[in-house]
Formats: C-alpha cells, sequence, structure tokens
C-alpha cells in the first residue's frame, strides 16, 4: 500500500481546498488540472466499454456524463462540503433542476423557504405546472411554519442557508430533524455561505446545491454549479421507489440496491445527468477549480470587509435599515453564532431613505461597484431591485418579496474596505 | 436497519485497504448470476481487478463460468475474504463457516448488519468490514470512483504510474 493513500490525516481545509480530487496527471505529470477538452474517451477494449456503460466499472464514456477536468471539480468540493460525492451541472439553476428532478414523482410536495433566491423561487413553481408537483412556500424563520407544511406526500424540504437577498439565516439543524421525522431529505442551497462559512450537512442536511457562478468560481468569469450528497438519506425508506425501485431508464437498475448510499448520485448521473444534459464544460471546471483553491482566504476578506461597510451603513442616518445577519443586534444573531461563526457572507441589503429615485440616484453615484445582477465576485457588485430584477412589482408586491423602493442589495467584494466606504459616500452624496 | 452505535469500527480505512490489498480470493456468498444485482456487480468488478471470485449460492450452478459452491465449508480451496450479501440473520452461520475454513478477512455489504457475529469473528482473528461495499471501497482507494466525482478522501501530490 502507498504510503501517501492512508487517511490517517485528517488535512485542513485550506490543503483539501488546494489537493483535493487534483491528482497530478499520471500521464504527463502536469501539475495544474489538464483541461480534458474532449468530447469522449478511447475504450480499452470492447469488454471495458461495456462495463462503463453498464456502470460495472468506473470509468470515462462521454464528456455530456463525466470529464475529467469536471470531476476533479465535484470531488473537491464533496470533500470541503463533508459529502460522498458531487455531480456537476452548466449552472446552479440546471444543478437544483436536475437534484429534483432525480427523487421527486408527478404527485410528490415541497416545502420550500419563501425566502429562497428569486430564481429558484420562479423555477420551482415553472417545475410545479410542468411536473405536477406542488409547492408550499413557507416563511422559513419559524421552524414550526415547516413542520406545519409538511404532509403525507412531502418528499423534499428545500432552503438557503443564508437567504438572498433576505439574509434570513435557515435553522439547518431544527429543519432537517424536520424532515428526517417526515421520512424526507432536507435539501440546501449553500452559495452564500460556501463551504468555508458552514457545513450544511454537518448539521443533518442531506444535499446541499451550489452556484459555483458565484464565491467558488469567485472572479465573475463562469456559470456553474453542483449538487452534493451526505450519503446518509435512507432512500429505501418506503417513500422513494423512484430510486429504490427497479429503473425502466437504466435497463431495470435498482440504483439504492447496487449502489447503496451512493445510489442517489449514481441516478443523478447516470439517468438526470445523461437525459437533460446540463452538463459543465471542462473548462469552467478549471475556473472554479482555481477559484477554489483560495476559497477560504477569499471568504474572510469578503466577509470582513461586508462587516465593516455594514457597521458603516448601519451607523447613518440617511440609511432605515442594515439586513446583515452578521450585525450585532440581527435577529439572526444566534443562529450566525451557531451555523457561521466565521461570518455572515458578504451579500446583503438595505434601504436608504427615500423611494425608487433614491435608489436609481445612489447607484448612479458610485464608480467601483458594478451596477450588474450577480454576487459573489471579488469585484464589489450592486443592484437597485426595486428599478431591475424587480422592476414590475407594485410597492405592494415588493413589500411581500420583503424589498423596499429604495432598497439597494451589495455584494461586497475584496477591494480596500475604505475606498469601498470612500464610493459608498458618492452614492449618498448623488441622492444630495 | 439496526443502528449501531460505533459503526465506524467495522469501517477502518486501514483495514479496509489491508485486506483489498492482500486478498487474492474472495468468496462471494449470495452471488447471483443476474446481472442486475449487487453481488454481480461486486463479483464482475472484483474479477476485472484480478480477484479470484469463487460463488457461494445454493440456488445457482454457476456464476461467470465457475461452479457455484452450496456453502463455504464445501470450497476446496484456501479463502482470503468471505464477502455476505445475505440477510443479517444468516451472518452468525456465515461467521462460523469463516472461522472453521481459516478465511482471513469477513466483508458484510450494505445492510448486512450483525453486531455480536461480527464480533465473534473478530475474536476469532478475522478482520471485519460492515456495512460497506467492496467494489466502492476498492474504487476509492485502488480504483477509479474518482472519475465520477465521488470523494476518495485521498490527498497526493506523488505521481502515479499510468493505469
Ligand atoms: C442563492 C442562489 N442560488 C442559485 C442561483 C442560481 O445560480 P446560477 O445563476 O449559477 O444558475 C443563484 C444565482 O443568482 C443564487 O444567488
Amino acid at each position: 500500500m502507498s504510503e501517501e493513500h492512508r487517511p490517517d490525516r485528517e488535512f485542513g481545509f485550506h490543503t483539501r481546498s488546494i489537493h483535493a480530487g487534483a491528482r497530478p496527471d499520471p500521464t504527463t505529470g502536469a501539475r495544474a488540472i489538464p483541461i480534458f477538452q474532449t468530447t469522449s474517451y478511447v475504450f480499452e477494449d470492447p469488454e471495458s466499454a461495456a462495463a462503463y456503460f453498464n456502470l460495472q466499472e468506473y470509468g470515462n464514456t462521454y464528456s455530456r456524463i463525466m470529464n475529467p477536468t469536471v470531476a476533479a471539480f465535484e470531488e473537491r468540493l464533496s470533500n470541503l462540503e463533508g459529502g460522498i460525492g458531487a455531480v456537476a451541472f452548466a449552472s446552479g439553476l440546471a444543478a437544483q433542476s436536475s437534484a429534483l428532478f432525480t427523487l421527486l414523482a408527478p404527485g410528490d410536495h415541497v416545502v420550500a423557504s419563501a425566502a429562497l433566491y428569486g430564481g429558484t423561487v420562479t423555477q420551482l413553481k415553472h417545475l410545479e405546472r410542468k411536473l405536477s408537483l406542488d409547492v408550499t412556500f413557507v416563511d422559513p424563520d419559524r421552524p414550526q411554519n415547516w413542520a406545519d407544511a409538511v404532509r403525507e406526500e412531502t418528499k423534499l424540504l428545500f432552503g438557503e442557508t443564508i437567504g438572498n437577498p433576505g439574509g434570513n439565516v435557515l435553522d439547518i439543524e431544527v429543519i432537517a430533524n424536520i424532515a428526517h421525522d417526515a421520512g424526507a431529505p432536507l435539501l440546501v442551497d449553500n452559495t452564500f455561505a460556501t463551504p468555508w462559512l458552514c457545513r450544511p450537512l454537518d448539521w443533518g442536511a442531506d444535499i446541499v446545491v451550489h452556484s459555483a457562478t458565484k464565491f467558488l468560481g469567485g472572479h465573475g468569469t463562469s456559470i456553474g454549479g453542483a449538487v452534493v450528497d451526505a450519503g446518509e438519506f435512507d432512500w429505501s425508506n418506503g417513500r422513494f421507489p423512484i430510486i429504490a425501485e427497479p429503473s425502466p431508464a437504466y435497463h431495470g437498475l435498482a440504483f439504492h440496491e447496487t449502489f447503496g448510499t451512493y445510489g442517489y448520485l449514481m441516478k443523478l448521473r447516470a439517468e438526470t445527468l445523461r437525459d437533460l444534459g446540463g452538463a459543465m464544460s471542462p473548462f469552467n471546471a478549471f475556473l472554479f477549480l482555481q477559484g477554489i483553491e483560495t476559497l477560504g482566504l477569499r471568504m474572510d476578506r469578503h466577509v470582513g470587509n461586508a462587516r465593516t461597510i455594514a457597521e458603516w451603513l448601519s451607523e447613518r442616518d440617511d440609511v432605515t435599515q442594515v439586513r446583515y445577519p452578521g450585525l450585532a443586534g440581527s435577529k439572526y444573531g444566534e443562529l450566525v453564532a451557531k451555523y457561521l461563526p466565521r461570518g455572515a457572507g458578504a451579500v446583503f441589503c438595505f434601504d436608504l431613505d427615500g423611494g425608487r429615485e433614491a435608489g436609481q440616484d445612489f447607484i448612479r453615484g458610485v464608480r467601483l461597484f458594478s451596477h450588474l445582477a450577480n454576487v459573489g465576485d471579488a469585484k464589489s457588485l450592486i443592484i437597485h431591485p426595486a428599478s431591475t430584477t424587480h422592476r414590475q412589482l407594485t410597492d405592494d408586491e415588493l413589500a411581500a418579496a420583503g424589498i423596499g423602493p429604495g432598497t439597494i442589495r451589495l455584494s461586497i467584494g475584496l477591494e480596500d474596505a475604505q475606498d469601498l466606504l470612500w464610493d459608498l459616500e458618492q452614492g449618498f452624496a448623488q441622492i444630495g | 436497519m439496526a443502528e449501531i452505535e460505533n459503526m465506524e469500527v467495522w469501517q477502518d480505512p486501514e483495514t479496509i485497504q489491508t485486506i483489498l490489498h492482500n486478498a487474492q480470493t474472495v468468496a462471494i456468498v449470495g452471488l447471483s448470476s443476474n446481472p442486475l444485482r449487487a453481488s454481480n456487480f461486486v463479483g464482475f468488478y472484483a474479477r476485472r481487478h484480478g480477484y479470484r471470485v469463487i460463488p457461494v449460492n445454493p440456488r445457482e450452478t454457476e456464476v461467470f463460468g465457475e461452479r457455484s459452491w452450496p456453502s463455504l465449508s464445501e470450497i476446496p480451496e484456501p479463502v482470503d475474504v468471505v464477502d455476505v450479501f445475505r440477510a443479517p440473520d444468516a451472518v452468525p452461520g456465515i461467521v462460523e463457516e469463516s472461522i472453521a475454513i481459516n478465511a482471513k478477512a469477513l466483508w458484510l455489504q450494505f445492510g448486512v448488519i450483525h453486531e455480536e457475529a461480527a464480533t465473534e469473528a473478530r475474536t476469532a482473528g478475522i478482520d471485519v468490514v460492515m456495512d460497506r461495499c467492496l467494489k466502492i471501497e476498492h474504487a476509492r482507494y485502488i480504483g477509479r470512483m474518482h472519475v465520477l466525482g465521488f470523494n476518495t478522501n485521498t490527498l497526493s501530490a506523488r505521481r502515479e504510474a499510468p493505469a
């Protein structure tokens, strides 16, 4: 047995961020992960080809289903999240829809946080219509709301570690218990926290999804996503025949029996990714791998800057509210202490004293903050929801979405905090 | 499924790797000739990776072209690993036979959980792995599980020989 393969050392987060999944290439010795820009792979012989397609052996067939660069990203992310494996997708939303498609059947019921990212809410409503699902959205802050919404057909609970953009912090352990009492898994979108700030699987969540587009990539270059499985959920509990029973889409294979704890991920890859096709590109996987190498370092700086700016904003008279869960006195204080001891992320909203006009003027005033619809970049980002993403809504509808006419969302980057404060000051000056 | 307090003691990575590296002959109890069954997946894989697989199943005559024996005691050659795909209540009998034939290791697949019998085997000097899949553990440490994005939990900056 080769000495270096003895898993007798628990390596630290930064070591794993750099090394997990990244073996030196055995053929060339390349130290950086090669970008395997290939559609397909030559088989050793007909027996091997058959074994790969039958899933009797682990091997590469076609890059819609697997690719060595993408696999390195998958292994690294699952290692950091404490999962048994991951499947990468072309976007965060592709990861979510595929995660759901793999475990839900028509007639199933989902309980989801009403504070989820707007694109996720839209996706769930769309899937609800097209796949004959039923989704109940609940105010995530009261665990009782989740418990009350659960019923016999409930097959999934779905929340975000830190809500976008409201900053709601999920009581993961409590909601996981509610899910498990109902015989359903808890799926958590960990995009805003990343595994450096929180590992939902450690608190009982069963599946984690990511938009790698954000902090994992970290530089605003690539769209991607992933599903990570804890391997803890018992799919043979009688409520998930879609995973436990022989699959007509894979010549009668029973994924749970054959692959045990790996059954969900095998089905997610060999059926859902194969058939729906939202594969991550190898080049994007390379950029995500590079991003993850500095994940912990970057997140600490994102969080430090965010805290400085949130505190500065909260002391201003022309700001009516700062919704950063990491601020002293936040109603999420206890949950942040428990789940996010290193910091409550770097995306938050604040409310200007003044309506839509003030919001737009503020945007006109800044010049370091980029005015765009994304978060989780090294660059600081700003958006005024009432005049962009939520433009069609009336003030009442905005209020229901937790957004005011003067709400500004910031994604704090890695610049010097003093420069960011200087820039925000220019926004305030523009309102006059 | 039976809940066991200290399942980790039956899933020790060192023990798993020692078994996988040293074994040559694996007797699979409950090996099915149906290519969709988990036992067949494991047997097929083990053969591809150079292990000699001996079927043990009174309901089969032959699997992978190898004669299937009705019980462990009838196998006319030494067995390194006894790999079990049977209901948990069959485990005590299998442990007795494993001790009798001097097997070096007992491997209980996913869901094959029987702590007393496993303890008895260990007391008799047999290495035991419980509620783990031989194919997956092999693929993790020696094979290629990483090509499908699984977390092998192995880190190395050394260059290995091409496969
Ligand atoms: C929390 C959260 N989840 C999921 C997504 C969707 O990810 P993607 O844009 O990569 O599809 C986003 C994107 O804004 C997000 O903020």
